[in-house]
């Protein structure tokens, strides 16, 4: 983390998450949050931030909302989570909001419909991307297959509400995943 | 008032269950908003999802926009921006909360048994529960055989090369203007 006498400002870090924001226009806002927070600022360790990242995703949130307060509260505590939050969503919700008001007032113009149809097409292919590049790196044997399979089936195709989906897979994933101590050391 | 307190419980509740991300929710987001509230048809739906994909910062930002719809269908514009705020505050504050207090005790956490079955078993839901995602999405943009089609083609290029996903969005885009998907 940051040194004791190098304290980072709380505007400093607003105005870098806002940049981290306004530079992932289209996606890559996990690489881009990379690049900022440990090629430029230093602010954290390659080995600090991937680890952060697997905590991210695993805690409840969105993943890059979740690691603003990670790196936020890493520098200033409770001030400096609040900051990195603000930055990074401020600027993006005002634009969201004029988006949705152009869009909803707009929305019976059939070059606009179009125009967002095909443009859906792709962002389910920037979500199917992910899919695979994720998938290549945990689903390396018959269980994690399984799980990924049944997660996709009970809420994917049959429509099963999230809760109920997790209820009866994550005792299971977990089950599977425990540590054991009694394994042979490889 | 009762469409500002539905979005506080809706979200609020979703951001605790977004487990793997804000994607993992949107199959139930989708259900409960537009076939339990009726705040946007299937269609509306899939296209303030490419616009929170398209648009910089966070995707889960969709939240905006169905607070903004929930808003605009109750009070106008104004509610529909108030609705916006509502709705994204409440599905930010308690996961972003949460986080704080974790990255509170992450140190101390470093060797727990929980903390990694939990990194390694719910990998796998996780990808199963984004894979869902992107089916839900293509039947709610009711996609015929040419959209699949151009889904495809983007994976492959998402997938295999480092091009900008923004210059795919906008050629995508410029297809559904000129009518081919």
């Amino acid at each position: 983390m940051s040194e004791p006498g190098a304290r980072v400002s709380l505007p400093d870090i607003a105005w870098t998450f806002n940049q981290i924001a306004l530079a992932s226009f289209g996606g890559g806002l996990s690489a881009w949050s990379r690049k900022i927070v440990v090629e430029r600022r230093q602010w954290m360790g390659e080995e600090a931030f991937l680890s952060a990242m697997t905590m991210c995703r695993i805690m409840p949130g969105a993943n890059q909302i979740n690691l603003a307060v990670f790196v936020g509260a890493g520098l200033r505590g409770a001030a400096g989570g609040v900051a990195a939050v603000l930055g990074l969503c401020l600027v993006p919700v005002a634009l969201m909001l004029t988006l949705g008001f152009v869009y909803f007032t707009f929305k019976e113009v059939p070059a606009v419909s179009g125009a967002l149809h095909g443009a859906s097409a792709a962002a389910v292919a920037m979500t199917v991307a992910m899919v695979v590049k994720s998938g290549k790196k945990c689903l390396t044997g018959v269980i994690p297959v399984a799980l990924f399979g049944a997660a996709f089936v009970l809420n994917g195709v049959l429509r099963w509400p999230l809760l109920l989906t997790l209820a009866i897979l994550a005792p299971l994933a977990l089950l599977w995943a425990w540590p054991r101590e009694d394994t042979k050391p490889s | 008032m009762n469409t500002y307190l539905a979005l506080v419980g809706l979200f609020g509740t979703l951001s605790l269950l977004s487990i793997g991300g804000g994607n993992t929710v949107l199959p139930e987001m989708h259900l409960r908003a537009v076939a339990d509230h009726h705040w946007l048809t299937d269609g509306q739906f899939a296209d303030i999802f490419s616009i929170s994909q398209a648009a910089p910062g966070p995707s889960i930002l969709i939240v905006s926009l169905v607070g903004y719809a929930a808003g605009l269908q109750a009070a106008g514009v104004a509610g529909g921006l108030l609705g916006g705020l509502i709705a994204t505050a409440a599905m930010v504050l308690p996961a972003a909360f949460l986080m704080y207090l974790v990255t509170l005790s992450w140190q101390r956490a470093q060797r727990s048994k929980l903390r990694r079955a939990v990194e390694k078993g719910f990998a796998p839901l996780t990808v199963g529960l984004i894979l869902a995602t992107s089916l839900v999405m293509s039947r709610a943009a009711d996609h015929d055989w040419r959209a699949y089609l151009l889904t495809a083609a983007a994976t492959v290029i998402f997938v295999r090369t480092d091009t900008n996903p923004l210059l795919i969005v906008a050629a995508a885009a410029v297809l559904g203007y000129l009518g081919f998907v």
